[in-house]
């Protein structure tokens, strides 16, 4: 079972955990959905290890079994979309960047470097890198940010049928309709309503 | 309009070098009138003076062992120089104590007077290895100080995106550092050329080492020789900026198509 228990996590005096808990199912699709700086993009963050909580425990993953896509895409100018695949894959999984890329919906664009991108296909590259790392657990981040609803639900059709369980955060009604679970949240302090 | 275009990229960029030829004309006519005739050559010769001078040297084998010597040994000193204010810039970027150790070092390199060094290196080494390090000393702040602005400039996101999608040390180098670095790079390969040159060059007059182009600087002063002089800092000047541009080129190169 993956989870974390009584998280708490001050950025000064501002509490965005406090003794936070939750459980994540072992397979599927789990939406998260609350209002901006709620703290949704904080508990991914700290699930994903880049935020130390001051007290509280991740049960059932570490940091480097998870992987995070994060809300801005942060891509490689200088890298076309099929390197920024292979630079994340480990090198006897290369051969995953057609099966990827056809999950994203980005085949043809294998020599495209991202300024010459559309903001929906850079953001389908980032959720494409975020996807060939090898994880028991996926954190993303908005991922169908400026990404048209027809090609996100289908998208997230390919997201449910992964072997490890998808944490996302979305604001998109459909999308958290067409997911496994929703958890609904609020704050901060974050906290499930 | 096509046949338009074509004629106005061919003399723009001739413009600028024909309007200081022409002030350098009128500036020599002048000295030659204020002279009478009489030695100015001594002080402003005439640019066709200049170049029969450069014609005269391009036909004689010791021009081109003494450019490709010198050539040589700035190339050498730059290569160095580059490599060890890379390897300075590493280090202080990425230890505080190296930092405090290191930088000041650097900085008293920067401000110290190169004849200083020049007469230093020359004590402690052959006159012949003067010009290299030298050159190689010139270089080191520099491209320390650019490296150094550009690591700190490298976008902590990425960096952080390196450290989640577990990247080793050399590839967050190779495909994080190494490409934010280039436009530092570039500036700080232009300034380091010139610098090698100049500085190189300035060494030689000094040392003295044979076959160079600071020698025959240095000669022309002793036989007054003053169209030769001219010809000979062409040359420097000439080699400095192909050096430059090759540089670039190489850099332009590797930048093409991101974008950025």
């Amino acid at each position: 079972m993956i989870g974390c228990k009584d998280l708490t996590l001050s950025f000064g005096d501002r509490a965005v955990l406090d003794r936070f808990s939750l459980t994540i199912p072992d397979r599927g699709v789990t939406a998260l959905s609350g209002p901006s700086g709620c703290g949704k993009t904080t508990l991914l963050r700290v699930l994903a290890g880049l935020e130390r909580p001051q007290s509280g425990a991740i049960e059932g993953i570490t940091p480097w079994e998870t992987a995070i896509l994060f809300q801005d895409d942060r891509l490689l100018p200088w890298r076309t979309v099929e390197q920024h695949l292979t630079d994340v894959l480990p090198r006897e999984q290369r051969g995953r960047v057609p099966e990827l890329l056809a999950l994203t919906e980005l085949e043809g664009e294998e020599h495209t470097r991202p300024a010459a991108l559309s903001g929906g296909m850079g953001r389908r590259l980032a959720l494409a890198r975020c996807l060939a790392l090898p994880a028991r657990l996926y954190l993303l981040d908005e991922p169908f940010a400026g990404v048209d609803l027809s090609r996100a639900l289908r998208i997230l059709e390919g997201l449910k049928s992964l072997p490890a369980p998808v944490l996302l955060v979305s604001h998109e009604p459909a999308v958290l309709t067409a997911a496994n679970a929703v958890i609904q949240l609020d704050g901060p302090p974050l906290r499930v309503r | 309009m096509g046949w338009i275009k074509y004629p106005k990229k061919l003399i723009c960029p001739l413009l600028p070098p024909a309007f200081w030829l022409g002030v350098w004309q009128v500036c020599a006519f002048w000295v030659d009138r204020r002279l009478d005739g009489k030695g100015n050559e001594l002080q402003l010769p005439y640019p066709i003076s200049v170049w029969k001078a450069l014609v005269h040297l391009v036909g004689t084998e010791e021009f081109w062992a003494t450019v490709l010597t010198s050539l040589g040994r700035i190339a050498l000193g730059l290569t160095w120089g580059v490599l060890i204010g890379a390897a300075l810039a590493v280090l202080t970027c990425s230890s505080r104590w190296c930092d405090r150790l290191l930088s000041p070092a650097v900085r008293v390199v920067r401000a110290a007077p190169v004849a200083s060094f020049i007469l230093l290196v020359l004590l402690w080494t052959g006159r012949n290895t003067v010009p290299a390090v030298i050159s190689a000393m010139m270089v080191i702040p520099v491209v320390w100080d650019n490296l150094s602005r550009g690591i700190q400039a490298v976008d902590p996101k990425l960096l952080e995106l390196a450290k989640c999608y577990r990247f080793t040390k050399i590839k967050t180098a190779a495909l994080i550092y190494l490409p934010a670095l280039r436009p530092y790079i570039l500036t700080a390969l232009t300034t380091a050329t010139g610098l090698a040159w100049k500085s190189g060059v300035a060494a030689e007059v000094l040392c003295l080492p044979e076959p160079s182009l600071g020698q025959r600087i240095y000669y022309t002063k002793y036989y007054l020789d003053i169209p030769e002089l001219f010809a000979w800092t062409a040359v420097t000047v000439a080699l400095s900026m192909v050096l430059e541009r090759l540089l670039r080129a190489c850099l332009a190169r590797w930048g093409r198509g991101w974008g950025t």
